[in-house]
């Protein structure tokens, strides 16, 4: 269907990291018992698992930069550069390239997430050499005519013209203003509306040259097709590329100092609250703690505390959730949920009153072990599909962890200790909460003091 | 189980227990090709439908019916490449109390899917009770007594393991995800609440107000599903697919304790009940295990084999609605045709699969070609078919002006597309195009074991046959451009549907009113 709302996948980066760990943990599964570090003749890398069950190849692989490439005066050109690789390369003119997708149900696509733009690919492995061969000329030979250009832009600017009265999207946008600031996770990689104008062909082909290279390429492929053939697929498709992408550098930045409260006000029914706090870091030794910590305050599942206090006891919401994200350079937690405006402040101050008395008081150790059992447990639904685990795959790749870290995931998520799970919620919710709300007006009366923007700090 | 950013693009789309939504602030980055295609993009094919499956089974137009042939061939175009699949075919018996259980086997990973369809959806709500189908779906997480409250959800995550429910028009169903070992215990449960669900206000009354702010979420706040409301609405005069599978806020606000326990009285009985078990188990290992926990359930022989609804009158004039609203940024137009359903015309249900494919299916498709490339009028166009339904269904036009664009510009070229579809025959380069694409999601589904209980549950709930859904590639193949064409100026007659148009309210404001 065509008729969405495209804010919210904006900040798509930021949980995806999360998601594919969420479910990983306990017993190697059949299929990631067998990951492969394959290594093409021309110098390729992939995470590989070669399973036949099902005659389809998906693969998903990324480049570093994303979305903290855009240049400061233009956020979202590594969107538009996504939307139009597919929109003709080579000699194919953009009906053309989606007639050869088609025909044959290819799916190809791009993103801009935060710190990776990404893509995706999935064929019917008698296509193989189509897929890879559409997916080589949209890399190394887009077009970028400008009828194409033009629709495209069209479409995006239409989208953000949706998102100016969407709650959730205005939410979010403002919670990364807040957490943010002047650094460019303070902005979406979807860009704005003013950006989106002015973005030309110039600035995409340049986003192109600095971005697309092989040295920051992590690739995962899960599916019915053998190593030496998936070798030479993966150089033909790749190594063209340049050896080398010219990437801006990005400080690492901790998320704005809580408590603050911004309010934006929207004549909606529903009043969306985002809250969240600064995160802790992939590679910080206090990482797992805070998952786990996390899990119980508004985890998965229909037992958070979050979920008891604001949804079941008081019938407050229907969503309501926390998450652990992390960047290559931050790191947040990130609850979202929509209230009744009449009742925005109650279900404000029922949020506020779980994270201090988790901050507080830590987790009881049955919540603990609780929450630990289901991590272990959780990770087999990850692999139970090709393109889950390919993502998965992806992911660890991403987070720079070892090709065998499914294995030892449990006895990290075991190693974690009721001090450590007190500590991680200290460290997170201590000083209270970010919290955006966006609705009708008599929040505003909740508004505290303006937010300094934070100050990016050096490593 | 990522659910997609969520806008619901009719109102007869499914709703979920609990807070399926994580999502949709931060969205899974895996799904950013979906995602992306939500911006304006034409969804391409395939994109489409895995949103769809995701967030709404039922609307899952054709490939709901794309499940797995033992062996199959695929044609692609002209190029002829040659899939074969092969895969277990599902088993299928029924107990002695009435209860059917389909087992898909899939032994990649030692995980399995449990789902429990029940043969109930808002269409069989009393009127005045709309919205009770839905309500008891979340209450059916309160426990019974021998399960309290939260044992249930506590064991599934205790063991790594995912749940949720739905409910659609023609059915609600209920899932555990978990590690294979737990199926037993997870039959147990599911089979214990089929009849043993306790309920007390204390528990009733602040789920309603969930079920409110679900109402707020997905409706209150969301012109677009305001104005599918109204489309519906005005499209069913008589049947009750009119009605919102969340109900109407009125009469929401009213439902209690004693309208959900004398609807779960009524309708949850095994013999009104299909058992969907997908994953690392076997029919042999599955029939002892559904005899002991869903066998033991008493049928209810009251319920009728088949339900009766209140049937459409031959459509005799188009209608139009209007829904204004301030925040609408993106003006939108969207039309639906009252047409048959897979259940109601097995034999003209596929032709009508492939034309919403060849009008609105991906980027070269009639609609968006005419509307988005050729003449850039709209930044987005499409086209769908719910073939899923137990009545009469829909067939739906879609696009959104860019701006300075009138509506009465779109409406000249969507006709004009119509016009040609049912005139002209399409390519036989387009046909084959569009069947490869309806018929490699059969194989693409295969690699998701929930997509499949999900698409034989919602296939077998709205009155077809394991039969119709493996013979639904053949049947694919076997349509014509003749067939297409007849279908096109057959049901795409402006005399069977409602044109819905979204615009912004600049009127001064009226009084608030609160809900």
């Amino acid at each position: 269907m065509t008729y969405c709302k495209p804010g919210a996948w904006r900040f798509a980066f930021i949980l995806m990291a999360c998601l594919a760990l969420t479910p990983f943990s306990a017993t190697p599964s059949h299929a990631a018992a067998k990951i492969q570090h394959l290594i093409s003749p021309g110098g390729i890398e992939a995470w590989f698992v070669q399973d036949s069950t099902v005659p389809l190849i998906a693969m998903e692989y990324a480049f570093g930069g994303g979305a903290t490439q855009d240049p400061a005066d233009k956020p979202g050109v590594g969107n538009m550069v996504a939307d139009l690789l597919d929109e003709g390369s080579g000699e194919l003119d953009s009906k053309t390239f989606h007639e050869r997708l088609d025909r044959r149900a290819i799916e190809l696509s791009f993103a801009s997430t935060r710190d990776y733009f990404r893509g995706s690919l999935r064929m019917l492995k008698d296509n193989k050499d189509e897929a890879f061969d559409l997916l080589r000329m949209s890399l190394t030979s887009a077009h970028f005519d400008s009828a194409d250009v033009e629709r495209i832009r069209s479409q995006i600017i239409s989208g953000l013209r949706r998102d100016t009265t969407n709650p959730t999207s205005l939410a979010s946008r403002k919670f990364l203003e807040v957490a943010y600031g002047d650094h460019p996770y303070g902005r979406l990689s979807g860009g704005t509306l003013e950006s989106t104008a002015k973005i030309d062909v110039a600035d995409m082909r340049d986003y192109v040259r600095r971005v697309l290279a092989r040295d920051t390429l992590r690739i995962a492929v899960v599916g019915d097709v053998d190593p030496a053939t998936l070798g030479q697929l993966l150089d033909k498709t790749f190594g063209a590329l340049p050896a080398k992408a010219n990437l801006t550098p990005v400080p690492d930045v901790t998320a704005a100092r809580p408590p603050q409260r911004a309010f934006i006000p929207l004549d909606v029914p529903q009043t969306v609250v985002t809250f969240g706090s600064p995160g802790i870091m992939r590679h910080d030794p206090g990482f797992m703690a805070g998952y786990v910590v996390n899990q119980i305050l508004g985890g998965s599942g229909l037992s958070s505390r979050l979920y008891h206090e604001v949804r079941e006891k008081r019938g407050l919401a229907y969503s309501i959730y926390g998450s652990m994200l992390w960047m290559d350079h931050s790191a947040l937690f990130v609850g979202n949920t929509g209230t009744r405006a009449d009742r925005a402040g109650q279900t404000v101050d029922a949020i506020d009153k779980e994270v201090r008395r988790m901050a507080e008081d830590g987790p009881t150790q049955a919540e603990l072990d609780e929450a630990k059992s289901f991590l272990k447990g959780s990770q087999m639904l990850a692999l139970d599909t090709s393109s889950k685990l390919a993502s998965a795959l992806l992911q660890y790749q991403l987070d720079k962890l070892p090709i065998d870290y499914i294995e030892k995931r449990n006895a990290i998520v075991d190693a974690v200790t009721l001090d450590d799970a007190r500590k991680a919620a200290q460290r997170l919710w201590g000083q209270g909460l970010l919290t955006v709300i966006v609705g009708r007006a008599p929040q505003a009366a909740a508004q505290p003091a303006a937010a300094a923007p934070p100050q990016p700090k050096a490593n | 189980m990522s659910l997609g950013i969520v806008t619901l693009s009719r109102s007869h789309a499914v709703y979920d227990a609990a807070t399926f939504v994580r999502t949709i602030l931060f969205g899974p980055a895996s799904d950013s090709k979906i995602a992306r295609s939500l911006i304006a993009k034409p969804v391409p094919a395939n994109a489409a439908r895995a949103r769809q499956v995701m967030m709404s089974p039922h609307r899952f137009a054709a490939s709901v019916f794309a499940a797995l042939l033992p062996a199959f061939a695929l044609s692609a175009g002209g190029a002829l490449a040659q899939t074969t699949v092969t895969s277990d075919p599902p088993a299928s018996f029924t107990l002695a109390n009435g209860l059917q259980v389909v087992v898909i086997p899939d032994h990649r990973t030692p995980v399995v899917t449990e789902m429990i369809w029940y043969k109930v959806g808002s269409a069989d709500e009393t009127p005045g009770k709309s919205g009770l189908a839905h309500f008891l779906e979340h209450l059916m997480f309160k426990g019974t007594a021998k399960h309290p409250a939260g044992e249930f959800s506590q064991t599934v995550l205790r063991i790594g393991g995912n749940e949720n429910a739905f409910t659609s028009t023609d059915y609600t169903g209920y899932f555990q995800r978990v590690p294979r070992e737990q199926l037993p215990r997870m039959m147990e449960f599911e089979a214990d609440r089929m009849t043993g669900l306790v309920l007390k206000d204390e528990n009733v009354l602040p789920e309603r107000d969930v079920v409110l702010e679900e109402y707020n979420m997905r409706v209150a706040n969301n012109p677009e599903a305001r104005l599918n409301e109204q489309i519906m609405a005005a499209l069913y005069l008589n049947h009750p697919y009119g009605r919102p599978v969340i109900g109407w806020h009125h009469e929401i606000e009213k439902l209690d304790r004693e309208d959900a326990l004398a609807f779960y009285r009524r309708f949850y009985a095994p013999n009104n009940a299909i058992l969907v078990i997908a994953g690392d188990v076997d029919a042999a290992d599955v029939r002892p295990m559904a005899k002991q926990t869903f066998g033991q359930v008493a049928p209810q022989p009251a319920i009728p084999a088949k339900r009766l609804r209140p049937q459409e009158p031959e459509p005799v004039a188009p209608r139009t609605v209007t829904l204004a609203d301030p925040h609408v940024e993106q003006s939108s137009v969207k039309r639906l045709y009252l047409v048959p359903s897979a259940a109601t015309a097995p034999a003209e249900s596929p032709a009508l699969d492939v034309l919403a494919q060849l009008m609105g299916g991906g980027s070269n498709s009639y609609l968006y070609r005419a509307l988005v490339v050729d003449n850039p009028l709209a930044v987005s166009a499409g086209a769908g078919y719910q073939g899923t339904s137990l009545d009469a269904t829909q067939f739906t036009i879609s696009a959104a002006p860019k701006q300075g664009v009138e509506f009465s510009q779109i409406e000249q070229v969507i006709d004009g597309v119509i016009s040609d579809a049912g005139q002209k025959l399409a390519s036989t380069e387009d046909l084959d195009r569009v069947k490869t694409q309806l018929i490699a999601e059969a194989i693409y589904a295969q690699d998701n074991q929930a997509t499949l209980a999900r698409w034989y549950g919602g296939a077998l709930t709205t009155g077809l046959s394991i039969a119709d859904i493996r013979s639904w590639p053949d049947r694919i193949r076997a349509v014509t451009a003749e067939q297409v064409r007849d279908a096109a100026q057959k049901w795409l007659d402006k005399k069977r549907s409602v044109t819905g148009y979204l615009i912004k309210d600049t009127a001064p404001k009226r009084e608030e009113k609160r809900s």
